[in-house]
């Protein structure tokens, strides 16, 4: 005898369709599409795993996911330390904290291709205000000649629009930790990096890492952004992954490949991220582990 | 309104949160929920709202069953531990949203009725401000108010107290006395506290570890607990609980100490197969000085705690440690030696498997 | 250790006009070097803010904090070198027990050695000996307040150390235990300890001197048994004890006291006090009125309206004229029934008188509360 009311599982159904035709649906395409030679829409051939042997083989693909990676976790390096610093700085009360958050969050607010354009400008070493100050030092500045200058640049974009991100989570992380912490911290004659080392950096454990997994997701699959502003270039030293998924797809209109590469790449990232996930799980929770034994 | 529950559980996953009771409510009378934290008190009390469903039993209301009734469909009112109120209504709204989703009131009526209930609780002054304005005690006048207000014939109020100063709650809990008194629902009433079961009087039903050990009226409970588990449940400070022999003049305590009990009592004991048993001294029992026929138990003070009202000296004695309650205001040194003096006729006794076997005589019995 | 003097008044207001906007009036008080205090009083009474002002982490508006004399008001905690333990748990969490313990001895450069036998000390003191490598995190709340206690214990050299009502997380079982060890820890290390909780029990079975506060004043100041037994103040009266001082208005009539349309006569040391006093009130605690014959000395006639069995004693309500006594009963004796008319012994040794500024005037005992009314 159970006379649980089970209406309430219909009021999922409509959820359950909307992600059946949004992700569900889509996936099982890209499936198909990557155990076929695609020669034209009457003319097909199965050819197994083939193309997944293929793109496998592919060196173009290898140096991607490697400039991928070396990116992504440059990203991290930088962007992590670089929010972290600036919540610690950032006013806790009173309007100056009001309006520090607004000026914070400005970068965030801006679309995607706009913030290419804008550093496109901004590098330019005739008009651009950084291009030209670098020109003026005497540096021989070049996002568009200079595979190393490319690189950093893109960088330093993603670094300009998303450390927000990362400094807003972590203003938020500090925000919750109370009052009774710092005064303790005081009366035990802390010192301030004594403060950060035990007090602040352990309460942020949670938002940093999901600001972590944030931030790695997110510029593993960047496109938009060096898309506009370098268009993969010079050669092939700002193509990453999605970039060359884009090119194989949409520009040699190679469905097959491109579909077995899209879900590598998705297979990828999300291995990537299990791996970090349970990584950080694991540091975090090693205080606990050390309290069930000696 | 008469509330019954019959062979009702409750299990979530592998935990068996209660097991099987039978519980039917005294009317329109105040039961008090004793048990620790954990004990069951609040699964309990949302399967009689229809929070939740039992996992096997029926819930019977004046003997309809509405086991499965959702909440909405039935009249309960209920509080909280939290101080729950409606954030951005007014004090005087939010006394008076029960009434309005009643419907069939109009204005005049239900601004009297808020205006009688504030008065009732002494928030009246407060009628116009938002809950955030008001100190705790009156965030939980307010919720209280609310509760009221919607006059079901079952209130629930779980710890509803507990997040208050104790003079506050002392004040608090007086006041809902006489609102119950006065009024015709059936309560129930969550606690930790065995005072404050005692304070409330009506009626009491000890929970332990998601049983239901025992339920009768508040006093006959307290003086005559079934169990050596109810006498622990139900004992503040802890009753002490001694192990002891029988013998022939009565009982032994320890090596040294024998008890002579009470010729009604020896009876009792004269038909017991088993020769260990538990004793059980309440705090109170124990006094510090002597009088005819009293056994002494010696020991050392380990803190005597001072609570205006009483004293509660801890003491490492021989026979092992006892709390003993004294009237008023008494120092003792940390450590220093002290004798106890028991009446024997305020002994419980409990058998080695925790059955009450002898209880003292009580002034209410009947 | 430090003997602490205060002689101060503290507003959150920039300009503050009227008392209400105190949340400390003005204040003169002390605490004596090794001595355990405790500040008592319900929540919003200003005991929080006496002491964060007493650790230096809120500086008083008026007046000055002097510790040995000097004065420290400008001083922060580390230069007063308090220290302090909080209401819920604060422990490092990426430390173990007995790093935490350490930390502020490391802090200030106390050498390796001596930090050693000072942990284990406290740590065995605590009866964290057992867990002294394990992470702090994620242990049970009431070790971690353990810990908590033990940081602001382990340093020798402190010139008091304050707790901010410590033991509201402990489960109501455990409490009694560590209010026994803060007092064994009281005796063997001689700090001066002072205590803030709205709890009487905790206040009265730790100090040796109860601070008792009430809408930013001290009422008074004294031991448990002299607040029990000569509350200053008619508040004191109402707090210490559950249930508080029954209160009797009462006025001096032709002789006698006149109070709910009875007439007590009393010694005439007690007379010549109330007789300049005029209007004033009585106070008795429950545990002292006492069931008396019919037309006793001191007595009152009362209706019983309410019996309850709180099982080491009866509790009887009774009506006096518009006021309800509270009279605790010993168990022995036969309770009177609800509706029964009964003789209450009102005047007697224990009862205070309190003029209209609710001060103690003068006990039953005694004609003069000694200067208690200022």
């Amino acid at each position: 005898m159970k006379p649980i009311n089970q209406k309430a599982w219909w009021l999922v159904l409509p959820v359950f369709i909307c992600v059946a035709f949004s992700a569900v649906l889509p996936l099982m395409t890209v499936v198909n599409y990557s155990v076929q030679d695609i020669i034209s829409p009457d003319r097909r051939v199965f050819v197994g795993t083939e193309w997944f042997a293929a793109v496998m083989r592919d060196e173009e693909l290898h140096s991607a996911l490697w400039r991928q990676l070396s990116f992504s976790l440059a990203v991290l390096a930088v962007e992590i330390p670089l929010g972290i610093a600036l919540a610690l700085s950032m006013p806790a009360r009173g309007w100056q904290a009001s309006l520090v958050l607004v000026l914070v969050a400005l970068s965030l607010l801006i679309p995607w291709n706009v913030v290419g354009t804008i550093w496109q400008i901004y590098g330019r070493a005739d008009i651009g205000l950084l291009g030209a100050a670098l020109a003026w030092l005497g540096v021989d500045y070049s996002y568009t000649g200079d595979a190393t200058h490319a690189w950093i640049t893109v960088l330093a974009m993603d670094v300009w629009h998303w450390t927000p991100l990362v400094a807003l989570l972590c203003y938020a992380g500090l925000r919750s930790i109370p009052d009774a912490y710092y005064q303790a911290a005081r009366i035990d004659g802390a010192r301030r990096f004594a403060v950060f080392r035990y007090i602040q950096l352990p309460k942020l454990r949670g938002v940093l890492m999901i600001a972590v997994l944030l931030r790695f997701m997110d510029s593993f699959m960047i496109y938009t952004e060096p898309f506009v502003l370098t268009g993969g270039g010079p050669g092939n030293a700002t193509t990453f992954l999605s970039q060359y998924l884009t090119q194989k797809a949409v520009g040699q209109f190679d469905l097959g490949p491109a579909a077995a590469f899209s879900l590598i790449y998705f297979l990828i990232i999300l291995l990537l991220c299990f791996i970090l996930y349970n990584w950080m799980q694991r540091v975090g929770t090693a205080d606990r582990e050390g309290a069930g034994h000696e | 309104m008469q509330l019954t529950l019959e062979g009702v559980t409750k299990r979530v996953g592998a935990a068996m949160h209660l097991y099987p009771l039978d519980f039917a409510l005294q009317p329109h009378a105040v039961t008090v929920l004793l048990g620790a934290t954990q004990a069951g008190k609040t699964t309990l009390m949302r399967l009689m709202a229809g929070l939740d469903v039992p996992s096997q039993g029926r819930v019977l209301v004046d003997g309809d069953n509405v086991t499965g009734r959702p909440v909405r469909e039935r009249n309960v009112a209920m509080v909280y531990q939290q101080f729950i109120n409606y954030p951005s209504l007014r004090v005087a709204d939010n006394i008076a949203s029960p009434l309005k989703l009643r419907g069939g009131l109009d204005r005049a009526t239900i601004d009297q009725r808020v205006r009688e209930l504030a008065a009732k609780l002494h928030i009246d002054p407060f009628l116009d401000r938002l809950p955030a304005e008001l100190s705790g005690g009156q965030q939980q006048r307010v919720a209280l108010a609310r509760a009221l207000a919607k006059e079901a014939p079952l209130m629930l109020l779980d710890e509803p107290l507990v997040n208050l100063d104790y003079k506050l709650r002392e004040e608090l809990r007086e006041e809902l006395s006489a609102l119950f008194a006065s009024g015709d629902s059936t309560v129930v009433y969550a606690t930790t506290e065995p005072t404050e079961a005692l304070l409330l009087g009506g009626y009491t039903a000890v929970l332990d570890a998601g049983e239901l050990l025992q339920y009768g009226p508040t006093a006959e409970v307290f003086h005559r607990p079934q169990s050596l588990r109810v006498a622990r449940a139900f004992s503040d400070p802890p009753i002490n609980l001694l192990a002891g022999s029988v013998v022939s003049s009565g009982i032994q305590l320890a090596a040294e100490v024998p008890l002579a009990v009470p010729l009604a009592a020896a009876k009792t004991l004269a038909d017991v197969t088993e020769r260990s048993v538990t004793v059980g001294i309440r705090a109170g029992a124990l006094r510090v000085q002597a009088q005819p026929g009293d056994v002494a138990l010696t020991g050392r003070v380990e803190l005597a705690e001072i609570s205006g009202s009483d004293t509660f000296v801890h003491v490492a004695a021989a026979v092992g440690p006892l709390v003993a309650q004294l009237t008023g205001v008494h120092y003792f040194e940390l450590g220093a030696a002290i004798s106890l003096y028991l009446d024997p006729a305020q002994l419980y006794v409990f058998d080695a498997r925790g059955a009450l076997l002898i209880a003292p005589a009580f002034p209410g019995a009947r | 250790m430090a003997r602490i003097d205060l002689d101060l008044a503290h507003s959150y207001l920039s300009d503050p006009k009227q008392d209400s906007d105190y949340a400390l009036l003005p204040l003169q008080m002390s605490f004596a070097d090794g001595g355990a205090y405790a500040l008592l009083g319900p929540s919003g009474c200003g005991k929080t803010t006496l002491l964060n002002i007493i650790s230096g982490l809120v500086r008083p508006s008026h007046g000055a904090v002097r510790f040995d004399g000097a004065d420290v008001t400008a001083r922060s905690p580390q230069q007063r070198n308090i220290a302090q333990v909080f209401q819920f748990p604060v422990v490092y969490d990426t430390m173990t027990v007995a790093d935490n313990l350490a930390f502020p001895l490391r802090n200030r450069g106390v050498p390796p050695e001596r930090i050693k036998t000072r942990v284990g000390r406290i740590a065995e003191m605590l009866e964290l000996s057992g867990q002294l490598n394990q992470r702090a995190a994620h242990l049970a709340a009431d070790a971690k307040q353990k810990i908590s206690l033990g940081r602001g214990l382990v340093r020798e050299d402190v010139s008091a150390v304050l707790f901010d009502e410590p033991l509201t997380v402990i489960d109501p079982h455990l409490k009694w235990q560590l209010r026994r060890k803060l007092k064994q820890i009281h005796h063997e290390l001689k700090l001066t300890l002072i205590y803030v909780t709205h709890d009487q029990v905790e206040a009265l079975t730790f100090a040796e001197q109860v601070v008792v506060m009430t809408r930013g004043r001290a009422v008074q100041i004294g031991t448990a048994a002299e607040l029990f037994e000569r509350p200053h103040h008619m508040f004191v009266g109402h707090f210490i004890g559950s249930p508080g001082m029954n209160f009797l208005p009462a006025r001096w009539w032709d002789g006698v006291v006149e109070t709910a349309g009875h007439t007590l006569r009393v010694a005439p040391a007690l007379g010549e006090v109330l007789r300049a006093a005029g209007e004033f009130t009585l106070g008795v605690r429950p545990e002292y009125v006492r069931l008396a014959d019919a037309s006793a000395e001191g007595a009152l006639m009362a209706e019983v309206t309410q019996v309850q069995d709180i099982g080491t004693y009866w509790l009887l309500t009774a009506r006096v004229g518009e006021t309800l006594l509270r009279v605790r009963l010993s168990p022995a004796s036969a309770a009177p029934q609800v509706g029964a008319k009964v003789w209450l012994e009102v005047l007697g040794p224990h009862t205070c008188c309190y003029d209209r500024d609710q001060q103690l005037i003068a006990t039953g005992s005694e004609s003069a509360a000694g200067g208690a009314s200022g």
